[in-house]
């Protein structure tokens, strides 16, 4: 009788626990996210204020930790790699994902996903959902941002200048020879025909990839504009990378004097209060502009999906050829157009270790900010510092407007980005293992120093290759091939 | 039966003792060991392990696994790539062309250490000589760095601006510091309150300094933009001119750290004697034969260890540039620790503690130069 009785009460305890498991899920009462991501507002801000919500619905506290934006990465591999799991949550950019799941540390999300009935993975653009989320095929990461580099001009300068918005980088430094020493916001100083960050250590190397990519890639993304992909051999000595770099230091000629010391911090305040006439950018201004402080630009700053080239790099010779039907077949009116996906976008990935129930808060509060009732919002406030990425944020103008863009503006903006996702030719960021010290620490610290003029371009040039080499040697060359076949979709 | 012992003092033990005994003075004997055991391994815990540890990420490639820390061995590859690899013009500066001008000071300097040491050997001993011979080893390949770098007008790496933030630094540190350290030993109103805003600066955070100073440099939103323009300055920016760069490091540097100089050499100043100084005057001595004759000899062991201390402290300077600058423009305002530290951050743990050991060993020749052969040898011709 007694066995009876207690085979009865397991039975049902048992039976309450299974039933009882979708009632609990979303109650994480006790349990402390522990979030990793950069300094600021920007992205750490919104973490922290739907961190709050979450805890609101969920009981789970977020923790938002920030740390200068060149410790994200180390940050998180060391408290990973060692056991410590200070973090359960890393935000980084979404190209890092690959070295961390190669040293088995990201948690698989896909039986999450599966489980998820709000995060509607559809609706993610194709780029970020199979490149930004996915690692070796399987769900690793989830977006809460979607980056491309694109080039910003103001309209009213342009306008009263006469001038047509460039098509090329040297059309850019045209028009910024042109723009460069007017007043462009009314306080009677001379500002700037273009404004870069330009500081080492920062973000600098985005903007120069920016650069090369049109002239080095040509036959769509696939190809890549880094390495020979079936030897890994560094492809920056040849006049394609040489004729980037020089034009990107010639922008200095039209920027502010202290350029080489600006953050994108820096660059922000300044364009946003109306003192440069051209900016490389992230989706960022198209929003930024709307901001109360940016009074002097609001409505004024149109979006340019990429700068083009007419010259391309021949890669059997290193040499520069014409634009031609062979040469860059997708290229339009003679001009190559290569729009780079700068940094891939912030995208968050779940610390493997963690415990089971963190994991699981760590997720729902990932899926809560991925969704688009939650993003959609995200995305049209500038100070988050998220861009678009899922479908219906991108589809139509009505979430713009609505958050106060003006039609026209909106139009520019979304048929700017969605021009930089559409285009065949666009250039992936870096995935493969070591990516951030190929571009963060190598290719920043040579650019940085021909920049300040400490050594040459071809003495840069053959630094970075072998800088890259030495890299690709650690990890490991045939390693190292595999997997940028795989990122670039080979 | 009498047994001695080998101990300092012999102890006479009895035919009957017990092995309890034996072991209880042999305790005894050793008490002083073992009571500075404790210490000992303590230390050789925390401050030689880890440095002899680091040994082992020196010569590896380090890679984050699930499992933690992978080691693969690779030799001296991590130090060579600083001295003939990717990172030689970072580390050493750029050393091609060399000018005239370089070869000439270098061939001098060469000659000058050659008869240094040759003369060296007639009065030191063997163990003087291999010391003057490390020295002398070290000051040839730095004078040929300096001259293939800087004095033929190429850029100069992290090793010379590292020399810059001790050389130059610690030397107008010293200056000041001094300077105003004898001024406030002097009888003059209001001197504690000058020594206590003196003071301040160092017990300021680095971190502070760095940001305090980014802003007071700050040329465009500065305190100081309305002086630059009255200048005709407004137009310089020193953030992207290497030296103006790496002279505001200093200024920076200077000013957290002169305090230091000056709280030690006016400790020192105050313990002269008043009647030495005293009977000097009455004898008629003059103010700067004073400080020659009778103050300076005084303070100088005092100053020639605040200045050794502050020497070390310089080595590792790593907070106002990687603040102001991020070790820019280039890597113009880049030491060595920040060198290091950069790499570090990347991950890459081999190259970082190659370059600090290369650091260490520069700090340890250097500073154990300048203690043998400036501080012993002022100290000796003051004695004399």
């Amino acid at each position: 009788m007694f066995l009876k009785k207690l085979t009865a009460l397991t039975v049902s305890v048992a039976a309450m626990g299974v039933t009882a498991i979708p009632a609990v899920a979303q109650d994480f009462s006790g349990i402390t996210v522990d979030i990793l991501t950069r300094p600021g507002y920007v992205i750490a801000g919104r973490l922290a204020e739907r961190g709050l919500e979450f805890e609101e619905m969920t009981g789970a506290k977020v923790v938002v930790t920030e740390v200068p934006f060149a410790e994200i990465f180390p940050k998180i591999q060391n408290d990973w790699s060692t056991g410590t799991n200070s973090i359960d949550i890393g935000v980084f950019a979404a190209g890092w994902g690959v070295e961390l799941d190669a040293a088995g540390l990201l948690e698989d999300l896909d039986p999450y996903v599966a489980a998820d009935s709000k995060i509607d993975l559809d609706d993610i653009a194709p780029y970020f959902r199979e490149f930004g989320q996915k690692v070796g095929g399987k769900t690793k990461l989830l977006m809460v941002d979607g980056d491309f580099q694109m080039v910003y001009y103001r309209t009213d300068v342009l306008g009263s200048a006469g001038l047509e918005p460039p098509r090329t980088w040297e059309e850019y430094l045209e028009v910024a020879s042109k723009i460069h020493g007017q007043d462009m916001n009314g306080d009677g100083e001379a500002d700037y025909g273009s404004c870069i960050f330009k500081k080492r250590n920062a973000q600098s190397y985005f903007a120069i990839q920016t650069f090369a990519a049109p002239i080095v890639q040509t036959q769509g993304t696939a190809q890549g504009f880094h390495f020979d992909n079936a030897t890994m051999k560094p492809m920056v000595q040849n006049a394609g990378w040489k004729k980037a770099f020089e034009l990107y230091k010639a922008t200095g000629e039209f920027g502010p004097p202290e350029e080489l010391n600006l953050d994108i911090g820096d660059t922000r305040a300044l364009f946003k209060a109306g003192r440069c006439g051209l900016i490389v950018e992230w989706g960022d201004p198209g929003t930024l502009q709307l901001d109360d402080d940016a009074t002097a630009i609001r409505g004024k700053m149109y979006a340019i999906s990429a700068i083009g080239s007419t010259e391309v790099l021949d890669r059997a010779t290193g040499k520069l050829v014409p634009v031609s039907a062979e040469t860059a077949p997708y290229a339009i009116d003679g001009i190559n157009y290569s729009p780079f996906a700068a940094f891939g976008g912030w995208a968050g990935a779940i610390n493997k270790k963690a415990d089971q129930a963190t994991k699981d808060a760590s997720y729902a509060f990932l899926s809560y900010m991925n969704q688009s009732a939650q993003s959609g919002v995200d995305v049209t406030i500038g100070a988050t510092g998220y861009n678009p990425y899922r479908t219906s944020q991108l589809a139509s103008t009505d979430l713009w407007v609505k958050a106060g863009m003006p039609q026209d503006l909106a139009d520019n903006y979304l048929g700017a980005i969605n021009g930089a996702i559409d285009n065949l030719n666009m250039s992936s960021d870096m995935k493969i293992p070591g990516a951030q010290q190929y571009t963060g620490v190598v290719l920043d610290t040579q650019l940085a120093r021909y920049l300040a003029g400490e050594i040459t371009v071809d003495e840069a040039l053959d630094n970075i290759a072998e800088g890259w080499d030495e890299i690709t040697e650690d990890f490991g060359r045939s390693d190292q091939v595999a997997a940028q076949g795989l990122a670039l979709g080979n | 039966m009498t047994l001695y012992t080998t101990s300092r003092q012999p102890t006479v033990i009895s035919a009957g003792v017990t092995l309890r005994n034996r072991l209880g003075e042999w305790v005894d004997r050793h008490s002083g060991t073992f009571f500075i055991a404790p210490c000992a391994t303590l230390i050789l815990i925390f401050a030689i392990f880890p440095t002899i540890y680091s040994i082992f990420f020196a010569v590896s490639r380090v890679r984050f696994t699930g499992d933690g820390l992978k080691f693969r061995y690779v030799g001296l590859r991590n130090f060579s790539k600083q001295f003939f690899g990717s990172s030689e013009v970072h580390f050493l500066g750029r050393t091609d062309p060399v000018s005239i001008f370089g070869y000439t000071i270098f061939v001098i300097i060469v000659v000058a250490l050659l008869v240094w040491l040759w003369r060296s050997q007639k009065y030191t001993t063997w163990v003087g000589m291999i010391g003057r011979t490390i020295s002398a080893a070290m000051a040839i390949f730095l004078s040929w760095i300096l001259c293939a770098s800087f004095l033929s007008g190429n850029a100069i790496g992290t090793l010379y601006t590292t020399l810059f933030y001790v050389i130059i630094g610690c030397t107008f540190q010293f200056v000041i510091g001094t300077g105003l350290a004898f001024l406030c030993s002097q009888p003059i109103s209001g001197k504690n309150f000058f020594r206590v805003v003196f003071f301040i600066p160092l017990m300021i955070t680095p971190l502070g300094v760095g940001y305090a100073m980014r802003m007071v440099a700050d040329v465009t939103k500065g305190p100081f933009e309305p002086l630059l323009g009255f200048l005709g300055l407004s137009d310089w920016i020193w953030s992207v001119d290497a030296w103006s760069a790496r002279f505001v490091m200093m200024v920076g540097d200077s000013w957290q750290w002169i305090p230091f100089i000056f709280i030690c050499m006016l400790a020192a100043l105050e313990n002269v004697p008043g009647d030495h100084v005293e009977a000097a005057q009455v004898d008629g001595a003059s103010s700067p034969q004073i400080f020659r004759e009778i103050i300076w000899p005084q303070v100088l062991p005092v100053a020639a260890t605040v200045l050794l201390i502050r020497m070390i402290e310089a080595f590792k300077i790593v907070d106002l540039p990687n603040i102001m600058t991020g070790g820019g423009p280039g890597t113009a305002t880049e030491s060595m620790t920040l060198q290091s530290m950069y790499i570090w951050r990347a991950n890459d743990m081999g190259s970082s503690a190659a370059i600090a050991y290369l650091l260490l060993i520069l700090t340890v020749v250097v500073c154990a130069s300048f203690f043998n052969y400036v501080v012993l040898g002022q100290v000796k011709k003051v004695g004399a």
